[in-house]
């Protein structure tokens, strides 16, 4: 257990510790290693087994929670680091982001008010867009320059984002009942 | 054991004799049992032959308690004490009711669960299905002539951690060992999976008689994984039939009917939806207690119009998974359908324009949940078969806490896999605070008023400090059954309290002790004796497992280790043979310390192989 645990989640799926990741790989790593711990395969056998696998059936899961979210592996690599993405202290962002930020939430506002699911659905194609395009910054930044700094605000807004994207899910599911 | 043929596939252990497993579904309106008899899963029948029994309970004064058909014969006659689709009462308080006053029985408002007052006295509905669990037992055990070891039961994707919980407690109080609770539209994913060797994305539909589910699963190589899942837990066959009876009693206009009368008009209700499954009309008639008759005919478009806003509604879950798990309708193989109302044609319609293809209707829909439980039951009872197959599941609502201002901090979002921990940091709001209640909460709406409240706790000696210095770890674990448990920890001084989510709403251990021993028959030796043999069961089964692992994986200690695992082998055969259920109970529990870490390192063993085995596949 002790050899098992101090392994980082990229060692554990046997992945190069870089923001860029073949996905394909990182499932099918998952689901062999998940295969190999689930709580199922051990449904007989001594207490201190069955234990063992769900303890390490969650981290499995854990571990491939963390990789496959874009957000949460920049997160992770940073921590890794020793940096702090600082998301609940550090609120200072550009200008024009946060210019952007009041758009998006007027736009949310006005779809739901309106009732308009259409265009709600649209807001969301066109944030995870915008998503796509910050992630792709980020792994510049995370595996070419190497630059931390650039990389955790980079983290802070794409946290932004993704409650945006949460608000505009929330909006749809209590317009559709 | 089955550890052994995961690792080693080239070895096989000592030959185990065929372990009596079963699948059980416990539907809303009937269950049913099912096991794997030479390699192909089948219902086992009562001995008329009938696949179904009626999830109907009745208690008689004389304290006899009927079930299934023979008690079905009797709600029209006897409603107060025969107990329908008590499935939709499990884990709900009497609020939670809706259409509580339409229902022929006399609540009782306890607290956290709703309880039935009857002729035979107060019942909780995990007594009532525990009495259905029994007659499945009694049936499966004269069916297979011998004791079960265990059993898998379904329950609905979308039940919450209290239906889940007195699901649990149900099976408990029955006699039975639950092997895995499963999610009823991944067990029917299982069956029709594995049966058509299915590849791809599916949804499974499941509309019960008192629950409506949707999951949707990607199947690869043998694994099924479950992308997402939504429902109603409150929306199933039997609102269809309350359509009808709102009907027969608008076009009769009858009024405060007696109990006799509503149960009398709901079972005519039902055998119309059913009529029309193959009629384009039919006729319903009845005579009611004071002589009324009535005779009615309800035809396809009627009844179609009357149940238009349940079907829409089913719909609304679905877009909802398709958002969660980020596909569109057309990315979607095929839609399997179970339960029995989804033979109801403008469902199936329904489903069909939903999708842009027909349903899959192939398998019983009435059977397959039960068929994919006694599969899996199979695999967990250690009778490994052929195919090499695993689950992912998820949990279907997302688990959280309360913060300040009555707002719901979200802890494990829904559809993640499990089973899955997640752990999150809190701060006391006052100086000098030196306890903090937290209030564990599941759902999706941002007010804590709008969750369902699973538990709360307190955790006490945190040392005073200013407002916002103390660091508690809140962490919330959750097993393959998708059951939660939480612990809190003040992490600078290390004052620590758990909790095994239950108390609000479920059975204590206590309170299912107090009613296994009323309800038990038999006499104290008997117990004592089964105690004993199920002690000398579980030493054999991890002797069996210590020594095979010894076999297998002994490099991965040094002599002197296994020398110390050895010997406590040896204390637990002479335990065995003193024939004392202490003395084996607490040999079995050295041997499971002794090899505690042994297991780490196979464990780990494992995944290094699982991987290995996955990079040499792919080159």
């Amino acid at each position: 257990m002790t050899t098992e645990f101090s392994q980082d989640f990229f060692q554990l799926f046997g992945l190069p510790r870089r923001f860029v990741l073949d996905n394909q790989q990182l499932e099918q790593s998952w689901r062999a290693a998940a295969a190999a711990v689930h709580p199922d395969r051990y449904a007989s056998s001594p207490d201190a087994e069955k234990r063992m696998a769900l303890m390490q059936a969650t981290r499995v899961n854990e571990a491939y929670q963390t990789l496959k979210s874009p957000l949460r592996r920049a997160r992770y690599l940073l921590s890794l680091q020793g940096r702090d993405t600082q998301e609940e202290t550090n609120t200072s962002m550009p200008v024009d982001f946060l210019m952007a930020q009041m758009e998006w939430r007027e736009n949310i506002e006005e779809a739901r008010d309106g009732s308009n699911v259409e265009a709600l659905e649209a807001l969301s194609g066109q944030l995870r867009r915008e998503n796509r395009t910050l992630v792709e910054d980020l792994a510049s930044a995370l595996d070419d320059a190497g630059d931390l700094d650039a990389a955790a605000l980079m983290v802070r807004k794409l946290r932004f984002l993704e409650k945006l994207d949460q608000e505009i899910g929330d909006a749809i599911e209590t317009l559709l009942g | 054991m089955a550890l052994l043929q995961i690792a080693e596939p080239g070895l096989s252990a000592a030959p185990h004799q065929h372990r009596l497993a079963v699948g059980i579904d416990l539907g809303t309106t009937n269950s049913l049992v099912a096991t794997v008899r030479s390699g192909s899963a089948t219902v086992l029948a009562d001995e008329f032959g009938r696949s179904l029994l009626p999830s109907v309970v009745r208690y008689q004064d004389d304290g006899s308690v009927t079930v299934g058909y023979d008690a079905q014969r009797q709600q029209n006659h006897d409603p107060h004490n025969t107990i329908t689709s008590v499935k939709r009462f499990m884990g709900r308080g009497l609020s939670d009711i809706k259409d509580a006053g339409s229902l022929p029985y006399r609540f009782v408002d306890a607290p956290g669960m709703v309880q039935l007052h009857t002729a035979a006295g107060v019942k909780s509905p995990v007594e009532v299905s525990a009495d259905i669990l029994r007659a499945l037992t009694q049936r499966a055990e004269a069916s297979l002539g011998g004791e079960l070891t265990g059993a898998v039961i379904t329950v609905p994707a979308y039940f919450d951690d209290a239906q889940r919980q007195a699901t649990k407690d149900a099976a408990r109080l029955a006699g039975l060992t639950v092997l895995r609770l499963l999610n009823e539209p991944t067990a029917a994913a299982i069956a029709y999976g594995l049966d058509n060797g299915a590849e791809g994305t599916y949804v499974v539909y499941d509309l019960g008689g008192g629950t409506f589910d949707i999951s949707i699963l990607k199947l690869t190589r043998g694994v099924f994984e479950v992308l997402a899942t939504s429902g109603d837990s409150a929306l199933g066959g039997d609102d269809f039939d309350h359509r009808v009876y709102c009907w027969i009693l608008e076009q009769a206009d009858l009024h405060g009917l007696s109990a006799q009368d509503t149960r009398l008009l709901l079972t005519r209700a039902r055998e119309a939806k059913e009529a029309l499954t193959e009629h384009s009309d039919t006729r319903i008639t009845a005579i009611l207690s004071d002589g009324h008759a009535i005779d009615l005919t309800l035809d396809q478009d009627t009844f179609r119009r009357i149940t238009k806003t349940l079907v829409d509604k089913t719909l609304l879950p679905v877009r909802k998974a398709l958002r969660d798990a980020d596909i569109s309708a057309e990315d979607v193989k095929g839609v399997v359908m179970v339960g029995g109302a989804t033979r109801m044609p403008h469902i199936q319609k329904a489903v069909a324009d939903f999708f842009g293809q027909p349903p899959l209707t192939n398998l019983d829909p009435d059977k397959v949940v039960a068929l994919g439980a006694a599969i899996q039951a199979n695999v967990l009872a250690g009778n490994k078969g052929e195919d090499e197959w695993l689950l992912l599941d998820v949990i279907p609502l997302s688990l959280g806490i309360e913060t300040m201002g009555g707002l719901t901090e979200k802890i494990i979002p829904r559809n993640s896999t499990i089973p899955v921990a997640r752990a999150q940091e809190f701060t006391t709001f006052k100086d000098g605070q030196t306890a903090m209640s937290i209030h564990v909460l599941q759902g999706e709406r941002e007010l804590v008023a709008d969750c369902r409240s699973l538990a709360q706790f307190v955790l006490r000696g945190i040392p005073p400090m200013v407002a916002g210095a103390a660091r508690i770890r809140i962490t919330f674990q959750v097993d393959a059954d998708g059951l939660l448990a939480v612990s809190a920890r003040e992490m600078t001084s290390g004052v620590e309290a758990s909790i095994e989510v239950k108390p609000s709403y479920g059975l204590s251990d206590d309170a299912i002790s107090q009613m296994l021993s009323d309800s038990l028959a038999h006499v104290q030796d008997d117990i004592e004796a089964r105690k004993l043999r199920e002690a000398i069961v579980d030493a054999d089964s991890l002797r069996d497992a210590t020594l095979t692992a010894l076999q297998i994986d002994g490099d991965l200690l040094s002599a002197d280790e296994t020398t110390a695992i050895r010997l406590v082998l040896d204390e637990l055969q002479a335990a065995v043979a003193s024939q004392t259920t202490l003395a084996v109970n607490q040999a079995t529990h050295r041997l499971n310390k002794a090899t505690e870490d042994f297991a780490a390192r196979r464990m780990d063993r494992n995944i290094q192989r699982a991987l290995k085995g996955q990079n040499i596949a792919e080159l």
